[in-house]
């Protein structure tokens, strides 16, 4: 009896330790990127991130301003939110509000296959398709932009957008419904006036896991955007973003330099701006009780 | 009134034409990979080593990159994240730990592919010293699809209907034979399904291993995972940007963008249609 008594403890023991390692996770990647980036703090000095140039190998002056990266960053993910918000919202209300059931069975998994195409892939086709026909269309010097990036980026954050807005819709007490249809209503108008009001907090939380997913997006963005390391609010320039960054200049840095250590600066505002993102949107959705308490 | 009909049926339709246009964006890239694509697959092309740094010859160590990755990953991911979803359906009651553990789950799931590479850079390939390998390739991999296992696996289990569990301990079971028996032969199926589909995304994601695993060349096959490997997803990256003849060499590109689309989407592909037999089969 005591023996199955401790089989049972030991197996309870076993199996908090493996719930726990999430927490443990989030902390080593903590730990870790201050544990690499502290140094910087010392010499050059965390002043040094603020400035507005990023010229991280130079003979004269090595610059390591992040504030360019930060504003690509900022302008790519607003423009592909821009973009995606109509796509999402309105294919997630017609998913859920207007198509057949026959049609949703089919549109639902086809739309996830978005979500499913690599990013690397995503980028090869934007460099091949989209950078040419937004260079035509515009008339640029070159296809490689801001908004090349946000539109497909934009695609990317359209599957998040959708499937959680249509949760959000789904979650509409059905008496809403038929209260507004009673009175008169037309379904158009219960469904833009009742029904997506009454999802619109599930909705902007859907938005904003969607901008999580763009800001941290690096490959798309990479191969589509120029990496041009500009303060710059126009769409039709060529920007950096952090992620593009990181990805590009890391293997090529000696480790423990100073450029090494700005890089996992760039890592941590990162990863402090898709935490904010993240949590607001979390608190949201667990108000609506669509995340487990 | 007709007036007003008409109105709605023009919203109607542009509904619909707005949610076909997503359709269409992902249908072309679709077609068109696969219509470049498919003309530079060739036998030789799946088995071969790659020639004149990549521009011609085939990927075959960048399948076997890929897949060692994968295999890599499941064997780190599967496990750890099935027992931390036991845990948290079976187990944990409504407290401030496993608040805290939900809470973690949700921010890694938020966490940038980029920042997993430096944080894998940081641990498994610095101060563990494992090096750029498999290893710690898999390892930084694992930690990404941690979040998506758990949350599929604690929907399977969620779906096994109480009576199960409350039948089996008024038999006499224990929690863990009620578990072990009565509730993983029916969860199982669902959990590796949701896991496959969170798996299928750490065959294509390209950041988390160009710090930690990746390398675009290499003359031999690695032998242990200590090695470094060559990855479809990065292979492409690199016959995409950084080949001086990137424009002359389209095909071998679009055929890299096949396989590896191919990869993926076959493996969302299977789990889907897993699911659709087990839920055939087990009902209840």
């Amino acid at each position: 009896m005591n023996k199955q008594r401790l089989k049972a403890k030991f197996i309870k023991y076993f199996l908090q330790s493996c719930g726990s390692l999430s927490i443990i996770i989030v902390l080593l990647i903590f730990l870790f990127l201050f544990k690499e980036a502290i140094p910087f703090i010392g010499d050059p000095g965390l002043g040094d991130l603020f400035h507005n140039i990023w010229n991280p190998v130079s003979f004269q002056k090595e610059e390591f301003g992040i504030v360019p990266l930060v504003t690509g960053s900022i302008l790519v993910t607003l423009l592909a939110t821009v973009i995606a918000i109509p796509f999402g919202i309105i294919g997630a209300v017609y998913i859920s509000e207007v198509a057949s059931p026959r049609e949703r069975e089919f549109l639902k998994p086809f739309i996830e296959i978005l979500a499913g195409i690599p990013s690397v892939v995503l980028g090869f086709f934007g460099l091949i398709v989209i950078a040419p026909l937004i260079k035509q269309l515009f008339n640029l010097n070159t296809g490689l932009t801001a908004l090349t990036g946000a539109v497909l980026l934009a695609f990317m954050a359209i599957p998040t957008i959708m499937s959680i807005s249509e949760d959000a819709i789904k979650s509409v007490p059905s008496i809403y419904k038929e209260a507004s249809l009673a009175l008169g209503a037309s379904k158009l108008e219960t469904i833009w006036k009742v029904v997506v009001p009454a999802a619109l907090s599930g909705i902007v939380a859907s938005v904003m896991l969607g901008m999580g997913r763009v800001v941290g997006e690096t490959m798309t963005v990479m191969m589509v955007t120029g990496n041009a390391p500009v303060i710059s609010m126009n769409p039709f320039t060529s920007v950096r973003t952090m992620t593009a960054t990181i990805a590009a200049e890391m293997g090529e840095v000696t480790i423990g330099s100073n450029h090494y250590m700005a890089l996992f600066w760039v890592g941590i505002v990162l990863l402090l701006m898709t935490f904010a993102l993240n949590m607001i949107s979390f608190r949201v959705l667990k108000k609506y009780g669509m995340i487990d308490k | 009134m007709n007036k007003k009909r008409t109105g709605e049926r023009i919203i109607y339709w542009l509904m619909r034409g707005i949610t076909y246009l997503v359709v269409a964006f992902i249908a072309y890239i679709l077609i068109d990979i696969l219509v470049h694509g498919l003309p530079a697959i060739s036998w030789e092309f799946i088995t071969g080593m790659p020639e004149k740094s990549g521009a011609e010859g085939g990927i075959f160590p960048a399948i076997l990159g890929t897949l060692f990755l994968v295999i890599g990953t499941i064997a780190v991911a599967l496990p750890l994240g099935m027992f931390s979803a036991i845990y948290l359906t079976e187990y944990a009651k409504q407290s401030k730990f496993t608040q805290t553990i939900r809470m973690a789950i949700v921010t890694l799931a938020g966490v940038p592919s980029i920042v997993f590479g430096l944080f894998g850079l940081g641990l498994f390939v610095i101060t563990l010293d494992f090096g750029s390998s498999i290893l710690s390739g898999s390892l930084t991999l694992a930690c990404m699809v941690l979040p998506t296992i758990i949350v599929a696996s604690e929907e399977s289990l969620k779906s096994v209907p109480k009576y199960m569990r409350e039948g089996s301990l008024a038999l006499g079971a224990t929690k863990w034979e009620t578990i072990y028996k009565n509730i993983l032969p029916y969860a199982l199926p669902g959990m590796l399904t949701g896991s496959i589909l969170g798996v299928g995304r750490a065959a294509g994601e390209t950041a988390p291993i160009l710090l930690t695993a990746a390398a675009f060349f290499l003359p031999e096959l690695p032998s242990s995972v200590f090695d470094q490997v060559m990855a479809l997803p990065y292979h492409l990256y690199i016959l995409a940007t950084q080949h001086p003849e990137a424009q002359k060499i389209l095909p071998m590109q679009y055929g890299t963008a096949l396989v590896l689309l191919f990869l993926v989407i076959g493996l969302n592909f299977v789990a889907i249609i897993f699911r659709i037999r087990v839920r055939k089969k087990y009902k209840w």
